[in-house]
Formats: structure tokens, sequence, C-alpha cells
């Protein structure tokens, strides 16, 4: 049954993305995780960490990282936020995880956890 | 993106296992390869697991279990498991004959992470004649299994010239399955699918007309389903990035353990790829001659050779440019630039005459690879 073609075998087109609107994380109290799925890993061979999907995959610079190891379903964005200003002092913490958060939700590689 | 030590080595990012050529379904654009009959030593657990083993180490991230039919693999389970703790990302891509409750749930204890479910046509009736086999309320089934067990799912839809007009039907289809992700790809012309290219071929109407379709529900689903759709190459006036070049990022191991920068590859000549029970994956991905053989740019003639496209499509795809032009280190046909781009409007005229003359489809199975197995029928026509 070999039938779908990997990604790189094909000249697939991906023409979804969600509206800058929608994004939950404007909201100081949402919660963000890691899409169900997706994986967050540390990947030794090329010394960074990866977001994996199915058939796919995405390097990760150190900031994003750095902002997704915090996307545990555990802590708000005000949390995030505030721990990642202990980290980087001197960085624009805040703009620059509102921005992230925007992609990555766009990207569907972080959802929110849904208040129970 | 970080991690970019760009003159690093490639990586071996992407392994495909195709476990077996054994498959109860007969679909006539399947790319195995026509002759796939005369491989019938299979490689054993051990070996498999050898395989993984050594390719993770070299840093690959993503596993396809594919074949034939992967779940005709008894020992499918335990290779998920170890691929799984290995830090693989596992995506099994099967045809759902051969799995019911009780397996779907093994593998999620398993750790599989993703099942991609494929569908012949959106009707039961054309599903099963072009499957050869009744399949269609059994994929139903196991499509809400998946989704039942957590898994994201990813339906895929071959399209071909019978079933191009059922892009709607399809994708309505997907919805109610609850789909994560939909992939309408139009047959590529490898193997079986090469042999059955007369009769599978759409028409650019057709195209035009499901790329429409496509996109209209693109929109609906924003952020609830992906849709992909995959335009075939024989209507471009560019050849695709094959496997992002040649040895770059991808892998395929055999049933009987060759490996391959591409499933297509086997049937290129002049080219014996290694074999696993022979070699390791680090000696066959960075030192084998075949997997060295078009990487980079030397390899190329004109007009690839001087082409400034060529760090973005790397000359096309090798096997087609074997396969329609008789060498593989010529321009993919497809390209308008290629001097053979005639064969691809060729290809086009042929099949808009057999649209017509009802050129019977070849199906499938082990009695029709037996003649390729004995030479009777050529592999490619040049």
């Amino acid at each position: 049954m070999r039938c779908g073609w990997p990604i790189s075998k094909t000249n697939r087109r991906i023409i979804v993305s969600r509206d800058m609107d929608d994004c939950p994380f404007r909201a100081q109290d949402a919660i963000p995780q890691i899409a169900p799925t997706h994986r967050f890993q540390w990947e030794e061979a090329q010394q960074c960490y990866v977001i994996l999907y199915p058939e796919g995959m995405v390097k990760l610079n150190g900031s994003a990282a750095e902002i997704l190891k915090l996307c545990n379903g555990e802590m708000s964005v005000a949390e995030l936020i505030r721990d990642l200003k202990a980290q980087f002092p001197d960085a624009d913490v805040a703009a620059d995880v509102v921005r992230f958060l925007q992609v990555a939700n766009e990207n569907g590689w972080i959802c929110a956890k849904r208040s129970s | 993106m970080a991690g970019s030590a760009q003159n690093a080595r490639p990586k071996p990012l992407w392994l495909l296992a195709e476990l077996t050529y054994k498959c109860p379904l007969q679909c006539p654009y399947c790319s195995n390869p026509a002759d796939f009959a005369k491989y019938k030593d299979e490689l054993s657990t051990e070996d498999w697991l050898r395989v993984l083993r050594q390719a993770r180490a070299m840093g690959a991230t993503q596993l396809g279990l594919s074949g034939g039919e992967p779940l005709a693999r008894r020992d499918l389970e335990t290779l998920i498991a170890e691929a799984r703790r290995l830090g693989f990302y596992t995506n099994l891509i099967t045809s759902g004959v051969g799995m019911d409750e009780a397996r779907v749930r093994a593998f999620r204890e398993a750790g599989l992470d993703h099942i991609q479910l494929s569908f012949q046509a959106a009707t039961l009736e054309l599903n099963d004649y072009i499957a050869g086999t009744n399949a269609f309320q059994h994929k139903k089934e196991m499509a809400h299994a998946v989704k039942k067990h957590g898994f994201p799912m990813v339906l895929c839809f071959v399209l071909y010239r019978e079933n191009e007009d059922q892009i709607e039907h399809m994708l309505e289809l997907a919805i109610r399955l609850e789909a994560d992700y939909v992939e309408l790809a139009t047959t590529q012309y490898y193997g079986w699918a090469f042999l059955n290219r007369d009769r599978l071929m759409p028409t650019r109407a057709q195209i035009e007309q499901g790329e429409r379709i496509a996109h209209a529900y693109q929109e609906k689903m924003k952020g609830k389903m992906k849709i992909y759709y995959v335009v075939p190459d024989y209507y471009e006036q560019r050849p695709k990035a094959c496997m992002n070049g040649w040895g770059s990022i991808f892998l395929t191991i055999t049933p009987d353990g060759t490996a391959l920068p591409c499933h297509a590859a086997r049937q290129l000549s002049g080219l014996l790829f290694p074999n696993v029970r022979d070699h390791s994956i680090e000696w066959i991905w960075n030192d084998s001659p075949d997997f060295n053989r078009f990487r980079g740019f030397e390899w190329m003639k004109a007009p690839c050779r001087s082409c400034p496209e060529r760090f973005k499509d790397f000359g096309g795809c090798r096997c087609q440019a074997y396969m329609l032009t008789g060498d593989a280190a010529n321009a993919d046909p497809v390209c308008s630039l290629s001097p053979q781009h005639g064969l691809i409007e060729k290809a086009l005229e042929s099949a808009r005459e057999a649209n017509r003359s009802e050129k019977p489809l070849i199906f499938r199975n082990p009695k029709n690879s037996k003649p390729f197995v004995e030479k009777k029928r050529p592999l490619a026509r040049t």
C-alpha cells in the first residue's frame, strides 16, 4: 500500500493558515501546551530542539526552544513570561513570547489547555 | 533557524521502512516495483531493530512503517515499541486491512505516534474495485477506531482519473471521520502507476476543478483539518525537488534490506544498491558509491549544470529522468527547459487517447508481477 508519498517526493502545497485574531494566547491566563499530535524533543545528532508531527519536523532556534520548554500545560502565558524574564533580564521577553506563541499556534504546534 | 551547521554532512532524517511487499490490496497505482514478486527474503525482526538503532544514531527522526501492507508483519508492535523508545516519531502508513480495534489499541500501547489510512475512492464501488477486495466498510470502521484511541489521523486519497471528480465526497467523508489531515495526492507515476499511466492520468480540467474544491475546503476547515492537494508533476513546468535531493534526507530500506535514496530508485540500471545485511547504515549513507552518485551538483548535465534553479529543484527526479529518457543523469523531462520535455507532452497525449480506447488496468498482484520477474516485460519504456 505504498501510496502516500512522503513530503519530499511530492510537490505538496500547504496553504492552511490560522487567523492571527483567533490566537488564544493573547489572553494572559491562557495555558499553552504542545499539541497532542506533535512532539517536542532534543535531537542529539542535530544539537537542537525539534518539533515532530505526522511526517514532518521543524528545527527550533534557542529562544523558540526556551519558550516551548515552558509550554507544559501547567503555566499560563503570564507565568511563562515571568519565568523567562528572570532567565533573560535583558531581552524584550513579553513581546517575543506573544509573537512566538502566535506563530506556534498558527502552525498547530501548541494548543490551549482547556480550563477544567 | 538554529542548528544550522550548513556544511555538515546530510543526515538520513526520514527513514522509510518498507517492511514487506505482501499486500491484500491490488491498487494499480502502487509505487512498489513491478517485479516485487522476486523479492521474497524479508529481513528478520533482529535486522530491522538493528536498522532502527543505527539510523536513529545517525539522526533519523521520522520513521515511516510501510510496505506492501505493514500490518502483514507480525512483529510490527515490537518494531514500533523499539522505535518509540529510541525517540522516533513513528508513522504507520496503512490500508487498514489486517487491523482490528484490538490491534489499534496495541499500537497505542507500543507508542505509535500517527496512523495514515488510505482510501482508494469516496464510494464503496470504486474503492473496492481499485483495491481489488472488499475494504471500504472496514476502512471506515478502522478510521473510527484510530480516532477513538487518540491517534492523529491522516486520510490519504490517491487521485486518478476515475476518482478525481469525487474530491468533494472525499473531503466530506474525511470530515465525518474526523481526520486531522487529508492528503489528496494525485498519482505519481512510478512502479505500477507508471504501467497504468494512460488510464490513471487525470485531465487538466479535472485537476483545476479539484484544486478549486480543495482550496474552498481549506478555507472552510481552517484550524480544524489540514488539507494537502498534490498536483501531478506532469502538468507542471518545473520539476519537484524530489526527495529534497539525492541522499539528502531520505533513506528507504526495502523488505529484503536493500537501501535506497528513494523508494522508486531500485529500477535504476547500473546501480547496485547496498544491503543492510552486509553494511552499516553509516557506511551506506556516507560512503557507498550509489548514495553519492547523484549527491550535490557535479553529476549534472546541461541544462541543469548551469541552471540557477538547480539549488532549488536538484534537477528533479532521477527515476523519472531514467524511466522517460533512459538516462538517470538527464534533467527531469517535466522541466520545460529539458530538451526531452516533449516526452511529457506525448504522455499526456497518449493518456487522452487511452481515455477513449479504455485500455485495461494492470492490477498490482504477484501474478501480474511475474512477467516482470521473468523479464518478459520491460520495466521502463524509453
